[in-house]
């Protein structure tokens, strides 16, 4: 049974289970209401909680632990000499998975009958063939081990998917049968429901810790994978950024860094300046009407989709750049090859920074006691005098914080240097040279053909892993001289 | 004593005895600096949104153009010949017939259109052929396998014109521009100028690139949005599905119910700093869980909608928790006075008063998670055709499909301008929706919001 009716299953039965619990509290107590210990409507929920949460978290992780579970038995059925020389048992399993997925869709589609499929090998078709009729492309022709292996995993998957079905449906059934059981007019359904409400609450909060950990496993484990595959000193102290799919790749990640850095640099030296001034304007001098006219303006920039800068840096910054500093040129130099630079991604992501840099500047601006203006104004300075030497100093850390904050949000970007920085990797000081950054080639190594066995796949999970550290350690710097600045005037 | 004070000690900036009314050389150097200053800021407001100008008038100015679309109107005579050389309408026979096997009528249809209007020209057939979409025998087909019964007629139909011409009747293409381009040549231009005087050629609203399908790299001309819109409906469907009741749960319990323990702080810091994880970061951790060990397909919208629930979480916890605290203690205090639970006390009371506010915060997530395009990347989203619409619920949901963003990258990386056109206005139609959201949010706020 398909997953989608099974929870199709659970629902019918969770809202039968709702009204059996509250109709047969009310009749236990004798169709008066009055004298049940919670509202009628505790004693359905009872039901319904005790059918369905049990039988969608046994379904949950059966659906997450049972891929697992047949792939290390099949993958142990095939033995160390049926991997060819050039695969690898990731690449022979995958093959296995294909077969197993073509077969069954032969089945549905009527070319095989069950038992065909079954014994398919003694029948001596063409799997190869059969499986291109079905739309499953093979690389080569379908090896005997292959085969068995491919029908142990469906035999498992079956069997697997049978008994799933089966325990889901008897928890559902033995949660209706214990709680309707239990339901009486002096049971506390209230308190019961609220306990489990509870624990369902607690259980969403923790998906964020959850969330974590699946971020930093999955990128631990391939780049353990990766590290195994490649000396990890090459990745983080090699110069080279080469790779090459028939092996032999020099994979450098202090390109990338430079790079990134490179193009984070210029973006802020674009947004600091002109977000820091458009917040101190708008908060010491602007009138109210300028403020409500410019500020949420300024914010559009914020809310513009990443994609759309990527486009502009692409189709506009670039070329326009290109036409001043490139081959013939207004100013007759020839400093520019193409329409992706440095200069290029990091003018744009400036912009994209501007209003990050500037609401988060104005209201640390704002939370300056205007007592500390005010005396300063008093003693005889001027406005501009007060912002640079009372309230900037008393700002600062948290304006660091903004600038870290607005850092790390430009190391991360990545449609605009996908879209305007360009694919070479190198250590240049030219702003006008195409560069490569972190994000660019983790996409470039993950969309496409990949093999997960391969250094040069691998390597965007070590990139990716390298890229969440440095931005989260740069938002926890940036948070913790926040808070320690908050914590001065309040 | 007046004298001191007028004339301090050591500073002395009038010691020639100036007058008060005059400004000393400090006073206007100080003056200066303010003006300076403030003009600075001016300066930096002003750059901000020159660059939004800049932004909008360039998105605006090329990507309205891919709302109009060149056509040619034509009279095709549907040869019975050609088509169905039995005679006998049998669709099986119509359906042999491929799309190689309708050239030869287009071509004679333009060398009749050409021959009425009495237009000399020294091109070849083909080439007169030429001037029309790539896309125009796979649609004449279509119509034929639909309407057996016209054959032998003469039908007018409205075709595409191909991508070049179309350029040329909106100034992409010039003259000089296409000098080395095998595409098109000035010969075929001069038709296009003719046929456009007669009128049988002309630019009218492109309804095909709101609903349609992408096409191919040669058909820049047939390709439209509409299907990759769908797969964008269908990820933010997920998104509402699960982030929504996800997040409220988790804002309601660390809002109101939550001990101050470790586990609230682990809980607190894992949000804020999951809230500025890079998004890429999130498309990592889908290609690995939910391609790479659960086995979902590829490319579906159920994995994009999955790994945007999670990117989309943080803000949603955010703003929810932000219009929980804003609702007054006191009413949590009446509830409790007259018997209710906590819990009642949350679900009957908090949460109906602050749902305005969640619902806001939810719209304002929802939008971005539309805009984002990096984590799409790398489960698959691009890098092939969005061409069929998805006709079930579940197919829409596992069927291969491309969403906005994806789509408008998707353009942009192609080789031919008249793509980047596409682009341009896909973007157009992703902001109508953004700017759409942003304001459904705004009025809501300002509708329900209630100051305590």
């Amino acid at each position: 049974m398909p997953t989608f009716w099974l929870v199709a299953l659970l629902l019918a039965l969770s809202a039968a289970g709702y009204f059996g619990g509250r109709r047969r509290a009310v009749a236990s107590a004798a169709g008066d209401v009055k004298n049940l210990h919670s509202l009628p409507a505790y004693y359905g929920y009872h039901v319904s909680l005790a059918v369905f949460v049990p039988a969608i978290g046994a379904l949950a992780i059966w659906l997450l632990a049972q891929p697992m579970f047949i792939e290390s038995r099949v993958s142990g059925m095939i033995p160390a000499e049926a991997v060819p020389e050039s695969s690898t048992i990731g690449l022979v399993m995958s093959d296995v998975r294909r077969v197993a997925e073509g077969l069954d869709l032969a089945v549905e589609q009527g070319l095989l009958t069950a038992r065909e499929a079954r014994n398919v090998a003694d029948s001596g078709q063409d799997v190869r063939a059969l499986m291109g009729e079905v739309g499953v492309a093979l690389g080569d022709d379908v090896r005997p081990e292959v085969l068995n292996a491919a029908q142990a995993y469906r035999n498992l998957s079956n069997t697997g998917r049978t008994a799933m079905t089966v325990v889901v449906a008897l928890l559902a059934l033995g949660g209706f049968a214990w709680a309707y059981g239990r339901t009486h007019k002096d049971f506390r359904a209230r308190n019961v429901v609220e306990r489990a409400v509870l624990a369902l609450l607690i259980l969403a909060a923790s998906l964020a810790i959850l969330t974590t950990i699946g971020i930093v496993l999955s990128m631990l484990f391939e780049t353990k994978n990766f590290f195994g595959l490649h000396s990890w000193t090459d990745f983080f102290f090699g110069s080279t950024w080469a790779p090459n799919f028939r092996g032999g790749s020099e994979l450098s990640i202090l390109p990338l860094l430079w790079g990134t850095l490179y193009i984070s640099f210029i973006a802020l030296a674009v947004a600091v300046p002109v977000g820091l001034f458009a917040a101190i304007y708008l908060s010491e001098y602007a009138s109210g009407a300028v403020r409500s006219f410019a500020k949420p303006l300024l914010e559009i920039l914020a809310g513009i989709p990443t994609i759309v800068y990527g486009l502009f840096a692409l189709l506009t910054v670039g070329p326009a750049l290109a036409d001043l500093f490139g081959k013939g040129g207004l100013l007759g130099v020839e400093w520019m090859a193409g329409a992706t630079s440095v200069l290029t991604a990091g003018l744009v992501m400036g912009i994209m920074l501007i209003p990050f840099v500037s609401s988060l500047s104005d209201d640390i601006i704002n939370a300056v006691p205007q007592a500390m203006r005010d005396g300063s104004l008093g003693l005889g300075a001027t406005k501009s005098e007060t912002v640079r030497q009372v309230v900037m100093p008393a700002a600062l850390p948290g304006i660091v914080g903004a600038v870290l904050l607005a850092a790390s949000r430009a190391i991360g970007e990545t449609m605009i240097v996908v879209m305007g920085a360009g694919a070479i990797a190198k250590f240049s000081a030219n702003p006008l040279e195409s560069m490569t950054t972190i994000t660019t080639r983790i996409v470039s190594q993950l969309t496409g053909d990949t093999d997960f066995a391969s250094p040069e796949t691998l390597v965007a999970f070590a990139l990716g892993l390298t890229l969440f550290v440095l931005t989260l350690g740069l938002n926890v710097l940036a948070l913790y001289i926040v808070r320690k600045y908050r914590e001065q005037y309040e | 004593m007046t004298d001191l004070s007028q004339n301090p000690a050591g500073t002395a900036p009038r010691k020639h005895g100036g007058s008060l009314l005059e400004k000393s050389p400090r006073t206007k150097k100080r003056n200066a600096a303010e003006t300076r200053f403030k003009a600075y800021g001016i300066a930096a407001i002003t750059a901000g949104l020159v660059m939004l100008m800049i932004l909008v008038t360039t998105i605006v100015g090329k990507g309205t153009g891919a709302f109009q679309q060149t056509f040619v109107t034509l009279n095709v005579e549907l040869l019975e010949a050609k088509l169905d050389k039995k005679g006998e309408r049998n669709i099986e026979d119509i359906k042999k017939v491929t799309t190689f096997g309708y050239a030869p009528i287009i071509k004679g249809a333009m060398e009749a259109a050409v021959e009425q209007l009495g237009i000399e020209t020294s091109l070849k057939s083909k080439e007169l052929a030429g001037i029309l979409s790539k896309d125009v025998a796979a649609q004449l087909r279509d119509y034929v396998i639909a309407n057996p019964d016209q054959i032998g007629q003469t039908v007018e139909f409205r075709f595409l014109a191909s991508g070049r011409v179309d350029g040329y009747m909106k100034g992409r293409v010039t003259r000089d521009s296409i000098v080395n381009d095998k595409n098109i040549s000035p010969e075929q231009l001069d038709l296009v100028d003719a046929l456009a005087a007669a009128g049988m050629l002309e630019k009218t609203f492109n309804l095909d690139f709101i609903t349609g399908a992408d096409a191919s790299d040669a058909r820049p001309e047939a390709a439209g949005i509409g299907v990759s819109m769908l797969g964008s409906l269908f990820m933010m469907f997920v998104v509402l599905a699960l982030a929504l009741p996800i997040g409220v749960a988790a804002s309601i319990y660390l809002e109101e119910f939550a001990p101050q323990n470790w586990l609230t702080d682990l809980i607190e810091v894992n949000i804020s700093n999951l809230a500025a994880v890079p998004s890429i970061v999130f498309g990592i951790l889908g290609l690995a869980v939910f391609i790479n060990y659960m086995h979902l397909p590829t490319s579906a919208p159920l994995v994009g909608g999955l790994v945007l629930t999670l990117m989309t979480l943080p803000t949603i916890i955010i703003s929810t928790r932000a219009s929980l605290k804003s609702v007054p203690p006191s009413i949590r205090d009446a509830a409790l006075g007259v018997g209710a639970s906590k819990m009642q006390a949350v679900f009957h009371h908090v949460l109906p008063l602050a749902a305005p506010g969640i619902l806001t915060g939810t719209i304002i997530g929802l939008a971005q998670a539309l805009g984002e395009t990096a984590p799409l990347l790398l489960i698959g989203m691009v890098g092939f055709i969005a061409s069929n619409a998805p006709e079930t619920l579940a197919d829409g949901l596992l069927a291969p499909n491309s969403a906005m963003p994806a789509q408008i990258y998707e353009w942009a990386k192609r080789a031919d301008p008249a793509f980047y056109e596409r682009a341009w206005g896909g973007i157009i139609i992703l902001l109508l929706f953004l700017v759409t959201m942003n304001t459904l949010a705004v009025i809501l706020r300002r509708r329900f919001e209630r100051r305590w």
